[in-house]
């Protein structure tokens, strides 16, 4: 079997799933439950193989490479099902993975795979957590903030300085002296978290001092995958917009026949094809561990956050009145995008860390 | 000479390739401009070419070609890469009018010419344009009346690159006024040297004179001219346009340009030379242009794949055309940033001052030739999104009811 169909498998797949199980009103349904996500849905996501999917076999998975991972998230992005695969199969399991701790990959990913463990991985830039060694492991103090699923998640992962320099921690839910407080979104369909430290006991993953490199790498990664997810979503706000303009009548004509708004949506069209062309770069520098990734990944993480949100916004505009009524989905897309174009570092601090990047 | 043996191997054609241009570097390097002596340089190149078996490689054998695969094609380009192959003058007619003649010109027509071209004997233009009919290049003037078994050719074209050192091209006539305008357009082979042909240059605001208008004056043009039948030109002329689009998407929208060594790479050099690097709201433009390159080069690339292979571009094509057009005026306009008011006035040595206002200057006519913008987002809302086309007011009319042109024109 070639790649091509058994990408095109994956996503006719995942796409028929979600568009049975998680139509906008269960999607609406789940993102208003108080944990902001569905047990059932997640433990259907482990049976599909999804929750696993880049898990390497040997710890039950898949061993999918970020081709079929962008396929899943670009399936998710065009559904915005409130599930914590972002944060558990795409950071958690990549940030166990980027640590090289064989121990904690035992114990850990095949629970992932098994969909009985949720990851949270606090990455943000505002994380100010120390560790000090205890009389009986690591004790951690301070915040992280935004972190994804962070309230819900099982297992949280905390980057922390130490003596030896930043280290990646892993921190159980039910640790002494962890407290996660649920904060107030702009996006409605995925949760974030600040989690707060004190004298908390935690495992060291991976080595003393390797922290900054595994953390770089993570966010090359988070930078790839989170591509996917924004074409996906453009890509979806664009047809939702083609549809409307095409069966909405005003001045005894289909306002998408006038070319104010025709050449509004081929400008999304332009957009999305563009960051198509960026996201699947990113993936594949990925998978090709590419010296070029760190590049393909800003390129990608300016360029689909800012197209995402264009086309978000766009569709509104296509849409007149109705674009801003809370019962019409629009605003669900247009705030996932403005929140995905922020979660990793604002699209003008990935240009300035581009231009490092390229020796400037 | 190397020449190539019946059962030759992909790695010893390539190496064939590799060896002839090693043979053969004189004959290539670059283009300054569309003059003579360019158009010299490429004939000389693509005969040189021709002789040694390696022009046309996926053309059919019967015209002149190679019959050989697209894997040929792209080991070519690979061993070619190294060097400038200096083919410009004659891209239009091997890219755009030998495409039209094999799919809807005469056996005698793909006889007489393809072979000729493809050893670049004969230079070839397009005259499609008008000064009425730009946009709408349906709703064109020229005439083209019956004389017997002969055509009676009067109108002007415009806009026509090359047209001075043609030797053919390919027109696009009325031979029926009386239906509407796309079904009484007829397409031609004329010599560009016939009596009645006067072409004079065209200047642009780069100062440079690449266009021409070409006026007719009761040129005889024969029978066997017609490409394709009588008032049936307009599907020939889409043939012609659509290889055009495919190659300005496929060259990096009209740019040509590789990754790591355009605009992005010039600009952080003219930044570093003559200050700005440091400040922050410049670093963002310096980036800017830079992802738009990196996205233009992925997108033509993907173009290029699509072409090997043997499918039909999708709607890349007119992406590229559009972000190529995009990021040339960007990045121009990120130059004439960094040169400040050394942009506006310049002592005449200054080569940075002279690159990115010639860059400026150019920029407009890159967003307009081979379809502007507003058309080419028509063409996407309509044939790739699937939006209703505006009510046509021109479609059931006989051309001779229509309003054309106007303007000052």
């Amino acid at each position: 079997m070639s790649a091509p169909t058994v990408a095109g498998d994956l996503r006719a797949s995942v796409r028929g799933y979600l568009e049975s199980a998680a139509p906008e009103a269960e999607v609406r349904r789940i993102a208003e439950t108080p944990s902001g996500s569905d047990p059932a849905v997640w433990a259907r996501l482990a049976d599909l193989g999804l929750t696993g999917l880049g898990v390497p076999e040997d710890f039950g998975g898949a061993g999918a490479g970020f081709a079929e991972l962008g396929v899943v998230l670009e399936e998710l992005g065009r559904s915005l099902l409130p599930a914590p695969f972002f944060s558990t199969a795409v950071l958690g399991v990549q940030a166990l993975l980027l640590s090289g701790d064989a121990a904690a990959q035992a114990e850990y990913l095949p629970q992932v795979a098994e969909g009985r463990l949720r990851v949270a991985v606090g990455t943000v830039g505002a994380s100010t957590v120390a560790a000090v060694p205890g009389s009986r492991g690591w004790l951690l103090d301070g915040l992280a903030d935004g972190v994804l699923d962070g309230a819900t998640a099982d297992l949280v992962l905390v980057f922390a300085a130490a003596d030896d320099g930043p280290a990646l921690f892993a921190v159980p839910a039910d640790a002494a002296g962890l407290s996660r407080t649920p904060l107030r979104t702009l996006d409605l369909t995925r949760r974030q978290a600040r989690v707060e430290l004190h004298a908390t006991p935690a495992v060291l993953v991976g080595s003393a001092g390797d922290g900054g490199r595994v953390a770089a790498a993570l966010l090359d990664r988070a930078l790839a995958a989170l591509a996917a997810e924004q074409v996906g979503g453009a890509q979806r706000v664009l047809e939702m917009a083609v549809e409307y303009a095409r069966t909405r009548y005003q001045f005894g004509r289909s306002i998408g026949s006038f070319q104010a708004v025709k050449h509004r949506c081929a400008d999304m069209l332009i957009d999305v094809e563009r960051a198509r062309v960026a996201a699947d770069a990113a993936l594949a520098a990925v998978d090709t561990s590419a010296a070029d990734l760190p590049v393909a990944a800003r390129v990608a993480g300016t360029f689909c956050g800012e197209a995402y949100f264009a086309a978000a916004a766009s569709n509104i505009q296509v849409h007149g009145g109705i674009g801003f009524t809370w019962e019409h989905p629009a605003h669900l897309y247009y705030r996932r995008a403005k929140s995905s174009q922020l979660l990793f570092g604002s699209p003008g601090e990935h240009r300035e860390e581009l231009m490092r990047q390229l020796g400037h | 000479m190397v020449q190539p043996s019946a059962d030759e191997s992909l790695d010893g054609f390539r190496a064939r390739v590799r060896a002839w241009f090693a043979e053969n570097v004189q004959l290539t390097g670059g283009v300054k401009d569309e003059s003579f002596d360019a158009v010299d340089v490429a004939r000389r190149f693509q005969a040189a070419l021709f002789d040694a078996r390696l022009a046309g490689l996926t053309w059919p054998a019967e015209y002149g070609g190679q019959g050989l695969t697209t894997a040929h094609q792209l080991a070519f380009n690979e061993a070619a890469e190294p060097y400038v192959v200096p083919t410009m003058p004659l891209l239009i007619g091997l890219g755009m009018c030998a495409p039209t003649l094999l799919e809807k010109g005469t056996q005698e027509q793909r006889e007489e010419h393809l072979a000729r071209m493809l050893r670049g004997d004969e230079v070839w233009c397009q005259l499609f344009s008008e000064p009425g009919a730009g946009s709408d290049v349906a709703g064109l003037r020229t005439r083209a009346v019956r004389d017997g078994d002969d055509w009676v050719v009067t109108g002007q074209k415009v806009w026509t690159s090359g047209a001075h050192y043609s030797d053919y091209g390919l027109l696009l006539a009325r031979t029926n006024p009386d239906v509407p305008k796309h079904l009484g357009l007829t397409m031609f082979v004329v010599d560009m040297r016939a009596p009645g042909v006067t072409i004079r240059p065209l200047r642009q605001i780069t100062g440079g004179s690449g266009f021409n208008e070409v006026f007719f004056d009761d040129v005889h043009v024969p029978g066997d001219a017609v490409v394709g039948e009588v008032d049936r030109g307009w599907q020939a002329a889409v043939t012609t346009l659509m290889n055009e689009r495919v190659s300005i998407g496929a060259g990096g929208g009209g740019l040509g340009r590789r990754l790591g060594g355009g605009e992005f790479a010039a600009l952080a050099d003219l930044a570093r030379r003559r200050g700005g690097l440091a400040d922050p709201v410049l670093r963002q433009s310096l980036a800017s242009v830079f992802v738009e390159e990196r996205l233009l080069e992925l997108l033509s690339s993907r173009i290029r794949e699509d072409v090997r292979a043997g499918r039909t571009p999708g709607p890349q094509g007119s992406v590229a055309k559009l972000a190529g057009a995009q990021l040339a005026r960007h990045a121009a306009e990120v130059g004439l940033e960094v040169l400040g008011s050394g942009g506006a006035a310049w002592e005449s040595d200054d080569a940075d001052a002279e690159r990115w206002t010639q860059a400026l200057l150019g920029a407009p006519g890159n967003a307009i030739a081979g379809g502007t913008p507003e058309i080419m987002k028509n063409i996407l809302g309509e044939r790739v999104l699937g939006l209703p086309r505006e009510p046509a007011v021109d479609r059931d009319v006989p051309f001779r009811e229509l309003r054309v042109g106007g303007g000052r024109s």
